[in-house]
Formats: C-alpha cells, structure tokens, sequence
C-alpha cells in the first residue's frame, strides 16, 4: 500500500495539469484560431452591436416578428433568491419544463397555447413544436409548418403581401443534414433578421 | 414512426459496427504496451511520468494492488475537486463571480464525477467557475472514464492469462489509456465540434440586445473540450443545466449524431479487445450481439411510444410525436435514439428532457439502467458488468447438464460466482432501497415536480441513475437538497465500488488459473444458443428484481395517459 503513495500522489498531479489544464487551454487557442466565430459563440452583430447567436433562441411577442417555441427557462426571484420566476429564453440558465405526461399543469399550459393560435390562425392545423417547451428552452428553430403558420399574423403587421413573407420562410427552410439527418427547421432569428431587411428596403 | 427515422437509426448501427474492429485493434496494441503511430510523441511524455513516479513500466501488480492504486488515485482527485469547488470565488478563471458551493453539494458533485456519474445537482452554467470545469470537472471525466477501461482490461487479461498472480500495472494502464487514447480522439473530435458552433472560450458570458431590445446574457465558456470526452468517456455532466439539449453543447443535427457514436465507440470496441485478448474474436461478436440485441428492444419501445405521443395532445389535434422538452434540429428519432444510446451507455448526457417523455418513453432508459448498463455500458465498466451477467449465464448453463461451467478457457466456481452475485445484487439494494426510504420522507417527496406516478418515477429514477453511475435525470426533482446530495452519493459510491472490488476479485481469481482446453462436453459460447441465455439471464435477473417498481411508476402512468387521466399538484 505505502509504495503506491509515491506514484498516486504524481499521477494525480500530472494528469490533472495535463487533462485539466494543458488541453483545455490548448484547446482555446487552437479553436480561437481556426474557427473564432464558432468558438465565441457565434454571434450576430447588426450596427456594431451583438443581437444574438446564430445558435440561441430569443424572445419574439410582437405580431410583426416569427415567435419562437414557449421556452420554460427560469431566473432566481430578485426579492426571495430561494424562489425562481419565468424568464424565457434566459441563456445563462438553460432548463426545461420538466412537466410530465399526465401533470395538468402541462395539459393545461398546451390547451391554452392551442386555444391561442386557433383563434390566430383557424384554417390551418396548430403545430405542435409552438405549444410545447423545448429541451434547453434556447431553442433557435421552429418547424417549417410553424412558420408557415405564422405568415398571415406576420404580414398583416408588417403590411407586406403574404407572398413575399411566405418566400423568405422559404429561402430560411434548412432541410435535414445530408437529407437525413434531424429535422426541417427554420431559425427563428434569423428569419426575422431577413424580415427586419425587408421591411427597411 | 417513420422510415427515414428508422434509416437514422440503422445507419447508426452500422457504423458502431463498423468502428469495432479497428478500435478494437487499436485498444488492444496500447494495452499489451505494442508501439502505435502516436508512440515517437507519447513515449518520452510516458518515461517521464514513470520516472518521477518511481515505477517500473515493466513490474506488474496483482489484483489488490492493482485495486488499491485506483482507489487512492481516486481519493487523490476526489480531494482536488472538491477544494476546487469550495474555494472557486478565490481562484481565478471565474468571470462570472460564482460563489463558492456549498459542502454537501460539493460532496455529492465530487463523489458524482470520480465515479463517472456526473449526475448534475448543480446547474453548470450557473454554478461553476471556468477553473472549476476544466481542471475539476474536465480532468474528472479523463480519469473515471480510462478508470473504467482499465479495469475492465484488468478483467480481461484475468481471462486471458493463466497460472499468474498479476493482472498489470495501474500506473501504466492509466497513462496509456489518457494519453493514447482518450487524449488524441478529443482532440479531433473537440475541434470538430466547435466547427459546428460549439463554444471554446474563456471570455466572458456575452450580453446581446435582442431585437426586441430586451437584454440577452449567454453563458458561453471552454465548453467543446469538455463536452469531446463527457460524451467519449461516458461520462454526460454537462457544461450547461440543460446539457447536450443546450445549442450551444449540441449545435446541429451532425454534432447530435457524432456524439451519439463518441458514447457507443469506445464500449462496443472493448468486446472486440475482449475477443482478441482471449483469443478467439467471436466471443467478443457474441457479447456485442447480447448488447445489440437489447439495445434494438430498447429504440424500438422508446421511438414508438414518443412518436405515438400524449393522448392528451392527440385529444387536442395536435400530432407529430412528443415534443414537449424535446428540440426542433433533432426531432423525435434523434432524441428518442439519444436517450436508449446514454442509458444504455453509461453516459447520461441528455438532448431531450426525459421527465417529459411519454411514460413508455421515459421507462426505457430506466431499465437501461436497472439492468446494470450493460448494453455496451459505460467505457469499461458496461464490459466487465456484461462479464458478470456472463458468468451467471455459463453457471446456470452448467446447472442444467450437470458439469463445472468454463468460459473462454476458464472454469466457474463458487468463488466466482459469489463474486459475480454480489456485484450484480447491491444495485437493487441501492435503488429500490433509497427510494423506498425517500418517498416515506415528507421532505423527500416534496423535491418531486410532477404529481401522481410520475413523482414516484422521478425519485426512482435519481437513485437508478445513480447507483448504476448514468447521470441522466428525470430532471424535475430538485436533487440539491442535503438528503439526496448525501444519500445520492452513496448511490452512486456502493453502485461503482461494489461492481468494480468483486470484479477485481474475479480477475485475481481467474488469472491464477489454469487454461482448460476445450473438450466435446465445453458449452459453445460463441454461437445462438449463448446469445440467447445471456439475454435471458439479464432479462430474467432485471425483471424480477424491478418490475414491481416499475408497475408503480411508468406502467401505472401509461395506463392513466391512455385513460385520460390526469394529476394535479394540489
């Protein structure tokens, strides 16, 4: 036992410094060379200032932008820290709802949510993904269907023809990768980037 | 369920399939110490260690030595990582200003990481320094993950070799296994993934205005490094809360299905260095066959039952499968395969929320589990727990037709077998028991999220996934509180130590004795007739031991599901 004392105590140290530091280190520098724009989190600038990432969801309430998935994110209540409030699409606390299957309070967020976009959109069937949480509630997509939903709501406040919003969903469908990998999706974000040019045009 | 859902997952397989062999290969040349193409950079690193180490690369330990240096490495690092959580608010790399955490969660996250769990009662993002993830939590996923693999090497060559007291040298095991292996596929592969937007950074958490004008702070950090060998080495603790769900610790769709096979790869290699440490590579194709088999069973309940749906949403028109927890770039397949791949594994990264997953859903990564994650399993420790079932299967063959069981040479007694019972009956004892004694505990069930069955399923889920090292969660129920941080840690102490000590124990066992040739009256365990009693064996030993709980749990709930009943929390 006492002889390997020696040995634990050396190994533990090198290979924490050699996994822990020298390769997560190494690592940075390599990725901020090769690849920067992914390594920082690929960020969107508009004007000099940072909008968003490519790669996370945000907030969208107005009628004149695509809405993104409910998101059940979370942030500690600033008058009880013990408590946490709703905070959409908080990128420094990803989370999901965690409500399962037979738990009224989902059933009952979804008849909601349902209710809502009928009365939005009653000739077309309600899609899934806009009344359900995401995993991470950062989710940057919306399907297709979801934002074909949406054009009748998007163009009649941003008092473009239906058309010309439905062929920009159309130039942001992303099929599958390889066309078979995951799903169609559309990026929330930077559909409405294209809307917001659009519109200033 | 649909046809190009189906070619995912069968394209899948196939390169699992695919990458056996030649990993396979590679594994075995490190371990028998042969030159590999890394070894003109890696050996002159390797001397030096051994140097200062004060060890002879060629002097080989028997197997309690061998037990004894993996503990005390292990309590070495369970010291480091735990001061380093205490003490982050004084370290440096915290641009966030975490403080530091308190005792009994940095207890349970380091118990949670040495042992390969990474069980997340902590939220990543919003819990720990930039030095706390890499140097604690980075580091700890290199060492429980080659701990595994060596030990299961250990295991192996108790197999292969014969009339000898040593089953190799820790010290060496544990170099190789980080250097040659682990080190080298991570760095590729953690490349590759911030090719498809993964962060790598030590910046700052970046604040944007969002084009509503609302402020957006986005938790970013050294992510791509950790997360290359969480998946790899099976070990699934997040960067982020909401781990591999997360854009940034899953960007794409491709990203999704690389890690996918990073969790299978090393695992399903190590029955090939199995076959060709023994001798003969079919025993390695049998046990993978075994593994296969199940791992199919379980895809084809999970992707059926979530692509089915909630009665409840169906009731309402909605279609297209459960989605509630799940993402739009993975869909469906892609996160119902995820689940059945991290709990058939060890690994426990998550890219869908399971406590929303259908009650079927949800069940199968719990029986992945419960079954002692020995579909491929956790690198290592999935192969020598497949062994253990093995050996229970060889004996129960030999009580049929009356004759001393043998495996690959080897013959089966009591020892043995008491050893191999042991280790395969504390993992009930672990999670049946803490739940039983959680769900009398008024402040235990009141960590619960959901109402109903699904509350039970939550708790039983947190002691599987912890006794049998997973680490995935029916993430609802507030782990972070002192009894399941205490009671959890030792979960997930007794279910890594109790396999791995009686493990040992075999391999001293089996590597003292003689090699008997196979005579006509040997058992083939290479061919259909094995395959099958192995399954049976696993399925008969999990379904007794667990199907109570379950009917209590995901069974009752799907019945309400399908009845339209529902639970309210008051």
């Amino acid at each position: 036992m006492l002889r390997e004392i020696r040995p634990a105590i050396v190994f533990v140290v090198a290979l924490t410094l050699i996994t822990g530091l020298i390769y997560p280190l190494a690592m940075t520098g390599i990725a901020q060379v090769l690849f920067p724009h992914r390594a920082n989190g690929s960020l969107i600038l508009r004007d000099g200032k940072v909008v968003g990432s490519e790669l996370i969801g945000q907030v969208f309430s107005a009628d004149g932008y695509f809405h993104g998935r409910p998101s059940a994110t979370n942030t500690p209540d600033p008058k009880d820290p013990a408590k946490t409030i709703d905070a959409p699409y908080n990128a420094a606390n990803s989370g999901g709802s965690n409500l399962g299957p037979t738990n009224k309070a989902l059933i009952d967020r979804v008849k909601g949510d349902v209710d809502k976009l009928k009365a939005e959109n009653p000739s077309k069937q309600t899609p899934i993904d806009l009344v359900t949480t995401s995993g991470g509630g950062l989710d940057p997509h919306i399907t297709p269907e979801a934002a074909y939903f949406q054009v009748p709501r998007v163009a009649k406040a941003r008092k473009l023809p239906e058309d010309r919003v439905r062929q920009l969903v159309d130039e942001h469908v992303e099929g599958r990768t390889f066309g078979l990998l995951g799903e169609p999706r559309v990026n929330v974000l930077a559909l409405n980037l294209a809307l917001d040019r659009a519109t200033a045009r | 369920m649909t046809l190009i859902g189906w070619i995912q997952i069968l394209l899948y397989c196939a390169i699992i399939v695919a990458l056996v062999k030649p990993l396979g290969s590679y594994l075995t040349r490190v371990f028998n110490g042969e030159r590999t193409f890394l070894s003109v950079a890696l050996q002159p690193v390797e001397a030096v260690l051994y140097r200062v180490g004060g060890i002879d690369e060629k002097r080989e330990q028997d197997w309690l030595s061998y037990t004894v240096a993996m503990l005390l490495f292990h309590i070495g690092g369970f010291l480091i990582l735990y001061a380093l959580m205490r003490f982050q608010d004084l370290l440096p790399f915290n641009p966030a200003a975490q403080s530091a955490v308190s005792p009994d969660l940095s207890f349970n996250t380091a118990v949670s990481f040495i042992t390969n769990t990474n069980w997340q009662n902590y939220g990543g993002e919003s819990t720990m320094s930039y030095l706390v993830q890499m140097l604690g939590l980075t580091h700890q996923n290199f060492l429980s993950a080659a701990t595994g693999i060596v030990l299961a090497i250990a295991l192996i060559r108790g197999f292969a070799r014969a009339s000898t007291n040593t089953v190799g040298n820790f010290w060496v095991d544990i170099t190789r296994c980080t250097l040659y292996i682990l080190l080298p596929i991570c760095v590729v592969y953690g490349l590759f993934l911030v090719s498809q937007g993964m962060p790598q950074t030590l910046g700052p958490y970046v604040d944007a205005t969002t084009l509503e004008g609302a402020k957006q702070t986005m938790a970013v950090g050294p992510v791509a490094s950790q997360v290359a060998i969480k998946m790899l080495g099976t070990n699934g603790g997040g960067f982020f809360n909401a781990n591999a769900s997360h854009p940034f610790g899953n960007p794409t769709a491709l990203s999704n299905f690389v890690q996918m096979i990073s969790i299978f790869a090393i695992g399903a290699a190590l029955t090939n260095v199995f076959g060709r440490m023994v001798g003969n590579e079919r025993q390695g194709w049998a046990i993978l066959a075994v593994m296969g088999i199940l791992f199919i069973a379980g895809v084809a309940v999970c992707y059926w039952a979530e692509a089915r749906g909630n009665d409840a949403f169906t009731a309402m028109g909605l279609t297209g499968g459960n989605m509630e927890g799940k993402e739009v770039r993975f869909g469906i397949v892609a996160s119902a395969l995820f689940a059945v791949v991290t709990t058939a594994a060890s690994c426990g990264a998550v890219n869908a929320m399971h406590d929303s997953f259908t009650a079927l859903g949800g069940m199968i990564p719990l029986i992945n589990m419960q079954l002692g994650e020995i579909i491929v399993g956790g690198v290592g420790a999935g192969m020598y727990g497949m062994l253990l079932f093995v050996i229970i299967a060889v004996f129960v063959a030999g009580l049929m037709v009356g004759r001393t069981p043998e495996y690959v040479g080897k013959k089966i007694e009591a020892k043995e077998v008491k050893m191999a019972m042991l280790a395969i009956l504390i993992l009930p004892l672990m999670y049946l028991g803490w739940t039983a004694g959680a769900v009398v505990i008024p402040s235990a069930v009141a960590s619960t999220a959901n109402p109903g069955p699904h509350g039970f399923t939550e708790v039983l889920y947190a002691y599987t996934s912890q006794t049998a090292n997973n680490g995935s969660a029916f993430a609802g129920l507030t782990g972070n509180t002192l009894w399941y941080n205490i009671t959890g840690a030792i979960a997930m102490l007794v279910g890594r130590f109790w396999m791995i000590i009686p493990a040992m124990a075999i391999a001293g066992s089996l590597a003292a004795k003689k090699i008997v040739p196979a005579s006509a009256g040997t058992f083939p365990t290479t061919g259909g007739l094995f395959v099958g009693l192995v399954v049976g064996v696993i399925l008969i030993i999990g379904g007794l031991t667990f199907f109570p709980a379950l009917a209590l749990g995901p069974i009752v709930e799907h019945l309400a599901m399908t009845g339209g009943i529902l639970y309210s929390s008051n």
